[in-house]
Parts: structure tokens; C-alpha cells; sequence
């Protein structure tokens, strides 16, 4: 019985596995220590331990299969949304092309990622929606039945999905505050996202971070989107309201910087309510 | 604990290591731990350019500050002396993620109150101000970094309030991080430099984050409690 061979098949399998955080690549290199002193027999068992140590520990926290599938939905969205759009051959301009050509293909890692994440977790992933991009809720007659023939339209709409995608992130990360190995990984997507988000910013001419004001979360000037930006407008962090710290000269801030340097999270149902227009039943 | 050719000095015995922890080492204690120590025999040598970041919560908001004090200190510095070509669009762009910095370093400085390490003294000689592409590669390295090291220490906070504010700034300095991969090579806003095959994006310890930044620092930042000396 060889045990590196056993970690190697592990790793085709979950490349993550020795790459775990610390404590547990510590664990795996102990294993030349630990090896000699345990007779052969007791092997299997002695894997079996380090491999409920390395997984099962993050099993038990309730919800977390819950907040996987919901951003497993978000990511569902997305791929779904730039595998349409750029299946489309006329409706992206060469020049951006290979901007959402990266976003398409972030979104599909991550749908493959919490899948994964998902099943090796002991849980369910979730079947792919229906998705309705006129956000008709499935009637197809929504108000942006354009969305893939009308390149504005369509910027739009990836712009309001990549900073909602950010706040929903950010909405979850306390929810996985006992779950060490999947907080990072989410809050590893998360940062995606706001990536995402600002060179599509950029594209769409507007500054990459929501510099909001102090009545209107939304800086887009999309109308449609005042309910995705709604609370970016918030300018206290932890009690401190961050417009009366000093800036570099003065002794405030402004609500544009106060805005502008935190982006702030959504509730899963403040995301599931925004997105519903998008999913056909 | 890992070896540091460059910056840091030999690591120090793991007993005492054991002890600082035991002790429950933080910035504000290294002082006393260090007289504590010394009646042990032990020398721990606290220099007055040299700050631990200390353990839990408080020392991961340290983090955090000597981080934000870092990316502001640049880009003031970026704004009082910029470089000759520089367009009005940059300009604007530069000092509103000053603006960020400066007041993500505030906050930080705020929510500390009396457990926040002092100001550091910066280090920027390695930085060509007057050079345009000296100082975007600059100015991504620090946004890349900050978005590494708060991926990579979310996992370390126990309050959810801190871990949520840490995560809003976190994304604001990937939007940061977007821009300038994007000013230097388009469309790289989401390269294999910093987003894995996976399209996770890729995270650092507090340790290997501090091994990266202390070059830009006077005052050398620590964090024994992670298992990291200058």
C-alpha cells in the first residue's frame, strides 16, 4: 500500500486537497512521520481520519450547502447570460469581445467549482434554472427582449449582474464565518466578481467602484437598476460613519469616497428578489 | 516556520514562539512581553522600527492598517509627484483610489481606537515616480496584493461585522486591481497572474503577504502569532 500514491489520485481528483489551508497541508506532510510509526494494518483507518479531519469538519455547519446552491443560482445566471451572448456572433463589438469571452469563462469555472464544492460536501447542487433575459419571469416578452440583439442593452444588464453578483458574495460571507476552507474559496470568487465588474465599468464609461450619493445608492443612471444599488449609499461601517474620518486635507470625507470604498453586501433574499425576473418557473 | 532569505532575520526558537503565543502576544504588549521575557533569560529585541500585528481580531484589523497605510502612503506620494505624461483621466482615477486608501486606512485607524499600531514610516526608493510604467506595475502590485491578503485572511476573523467590512473593501481593491491590470494590458482584468485555472481568484498568508510588503516599509512589520519575524 503506498499512501503517496492514495494523495496523488486524491489530488487528480480535488487538485485543492494538498493545497488545503495550513493547518491541513501540515497534516499532509506529516504523513512521512506519522507513516512509520503506524503498522500496516491500521493504515486505511489512519487515512480515513485525516480525510474526515481534511472535509468532515466542514460538513456540519447548517446553511452552507444552502449558501453554495444560492450562489451556485447567481453563477447559473451569469454563464447562462455571457454563453448566449457570446454564442451570438453579432451583438459584441470586437473590441470588448475578449472581455466577456474571460467573464464567460470565469462564470463557467465557478459553476463547475460549487458544484464540486457541493458534492464533495456531502450536498446536492442544484439543477440549472430556465433563464428568461427579457425578465419576463419566463413569459420571454420582459422589458429587455433586446438584450441579445442590442449591444446597450446588453452592457446593462451584465454591469447590474456583476455588482449585484458582488453584493450577494459579500452577503454570505458571514454566513460561512465556522467554515474555514469554503469562506475563502467563496470570498476567492468574490473578488472575481468585483474584477468583473469593474472592467465592465470601464467599458460602459463610468468609474470601476459605485460612487454613489448620499440619497442614491445607484451611480449607473440604468433605471432600472435603483433596487440592485439600493443601501451602496450607506456610509456607516461598524457603527463609524466614515464621512466624518479625515481625508488628506480636511477633516471629512466626502459621501463620493465614503461610497466609493466599501461596497456593500445584499441578503440572499434581497438577491433571489432581484434576480426572480430572470428565472422562468 | 518558513525560511525568508531576503527579509527577515533567523527564525526565532520555537519556544519562545510557543511562549509569545501562550502569552497572547499583541501589539500593544510586545513592550511588557519583551521585560516579561527578559527575566526569563529570553532577549527579544524590540526596536522601535519593528511592530507585531499581535493575534486575533485586532491583529488581522493591524493587518489591514499597515496594509491601507501602505497603498495610501503610495499613492499620495504618486499624486505630489507624478509623472510628466500623466492624462487627466489617470490623474482622476489615482486620487480617487488615494481617496479609498486614505480613508480605508481611517477606518481602520478608528475601528482600532487604542489597539492600532503606529503610523509606518514608507519606503518607496524602489519605485520610479517619475516613470509611467514603474509606477502602474507599482500600483498593481499593491492592488493585487491587497486583494491576495484579504482572501487570504478572511478566514482568520472571528467577528462577523469585521469579516463583512473586510470584504467590502476587499472588492473595491479588485475593482482597483481590474483597472490597473487594464491600463497596463488590456483585457487583463482577470488574468492567470492572480485568477487561478479555476477562476478563483488566488489568496496569500499574512505571512507571505508581510514578506512582499516589508520591502516598501521603514518600520518592519511582523506577525509572530502567524509565524512570521522580520
Amino acid at each position: 500500500m503506498n499512501l503517496f500514491n492514495i494523495i496523488n489520485e486524491i489530488e487528480k481528483i480535488d487538485p485543492e486537497f494538498n493545497d488545503r489551508l495550513n493547518p491541513r497541508r501540515a497534516a499532509i506532510k506529516n504523513i512521512t512521520r506519522f507513516g512509520s510509526k503506524v503498522t500496516l494494518a491500521a493504515m486505511p483507518f489512519a487515512l480515513g481520519t485525516m480525510l474526515k479531519r481534511a472535509y468532515a469538519a466542514d460538513t456540519a455547519a447548517p446553511g452552507v450547502i444552502d449558501v453554495l446552491n444560492f450562489a451556485l443560482t447567481l453563477e447559473y445566471l451569469e454563464s447562462s447570460f455571457y454563453n448566449l451572448a457570446t454564442g451570438n456572433t453579432t451583438i459584441i463589438p470586437a473590441d470588448t469581445l475578449p472581455y466577456f469571452i474571460t467573464i464567460r469563462d470565469d462564470e463557467n469555472r465557478h459553476v463547475s467549482f460549487l458544484q464540486s464544492a457541493i458534492s464533495t460536501l456531502g450536498g446536492t447542487p442544484i439543477t440549472s434554472p430556465n433563464f428568461d433575459f427579457s425578465g419576463g419571469s419566463g413569459s420571454m416578452t420582459g422589458p429587455f427582449t433586446d438584450v441579445f440583439t442590442n449591444y446597450d442593452t446588453f452592457l446593462k444588464l451584465a454591469l447590474t449582474f456583476e455588482d449585484t453578483g458582488v453584493r450577494a458574495y459579500n452577503g454570505q460571507a458571514s454566513n460561512l464565518i465556522n467554515n474555514k476552507d469554503i469562506l475563502t474559496y467563496v470570498l476567492a470568487i468574490h473578488a472575481v466578481e468585483a474584477r468583473h465588474a469593474s472592467a465592465i465599468r470601464q467599458i460602459f464609461k463610468i468609474s470601476p467602484w459605485i460612487t454613489s450619493t448620499a440619497t442614491l445608492g445607484n451611480d449607473t443612471g440604468i433605471s432600472f437598476a435603483d433596487a440592485n444599488y439600493q443601501g451602496e449609499e450607506n456610509v456607516l461601517q461598524k457603527g463609524i460613519d466614515v464621512t466624518k474620518l479625515p481625508a488628506l486635507s480636511g477633516s471629512t470625507t466626502s459621501i463620493g469616497t465614503a461610497t466609493a470604498a466599501f461596497d456593500e453586501p445584499l441578503t440572499m433574499n434581497q438577491v433571489q428578489n432581484l434576480i426572480k425576473i430572470f428565472i422562468a418557473p | 516556520m518558513k525560511t525568508y532569505p531576503k527579509e527577515s532575520t533567523p527564525p526565532i526558537n520555537t519556544s519562545r514562539r510557543r511562549f509569545l503565543r501562550r502569552a497572547g502576544v499583541s501589539a500593544a504588549s510586545v513592550g511588557l512581553l519583551a521585560t516579561a521575557a527578559c527575566h526569563k533569560g529570553e532577549q527579544i529585541r524590540v526596536k522601535p522600527n519593528k511592530i507585531d500585528i499581535g493575534k486575533g481580531d485586532m491583529s488581522v484589523l493591524n493587518y489591514a492598517y499597515a496594509l491601507e497605510q501602505l497603498e495610501a502612503g503610495f499613492y499620495t506620494q504618486l499624486i505630489q509627484t507624478p509623472y510628466s505624461d500623466i492624462t487627466a483621466d489617470e490623474l482622476a482615477l489615482f486620487t480617487s483610489i488615494r481617496d479609498h486608501e486614505i480613508l480605508h486606512r481611517e477606518f481602520f485607524k478608528a475601528a482600532l481606537g487604542a489597539n492600532a499600531i503606529p503610523t509606518l514610516v514608507t519606503d518607496f526608493t524602489t519605485i520610479n515616480f517619475s516613470d509611467k510604467i514603474s509606477v502602474l506595475n507599482a500600483a498593481k502590485n499593491f492592488e493585487d496584493i491587497g486583494v491576495l491578503a484579504y482572501v487570504g485572511v478572511s478566514n482568520q476573523i472571528q467577528n462577523k461585522d469585521y469579516l463583512t467590512i473586510t470584504g467590502k473593501i476587499a472588492s473595491v481593491e479588485a475593482r482597483h486591481a481590474a483597472l490597473l491590470s487594464n491600463m497596463i494590458t488590456p483585457g487583463s482584468f482577470s488574468g492567470t497572474d492572480q485568477v487561478d485555472d479555476i477562476g478563483l481568484n488566488k489568496f496569500l498568508s499574512i505571512s507571505d503577504v508581510l514578506y512582499r510588503t516589508n520591502g516598501f516599509l521603514k518600520t518592519k512589520v511582523s506577525a509572530i502569532y502567524y509565524d512570521y519575524q522580520v
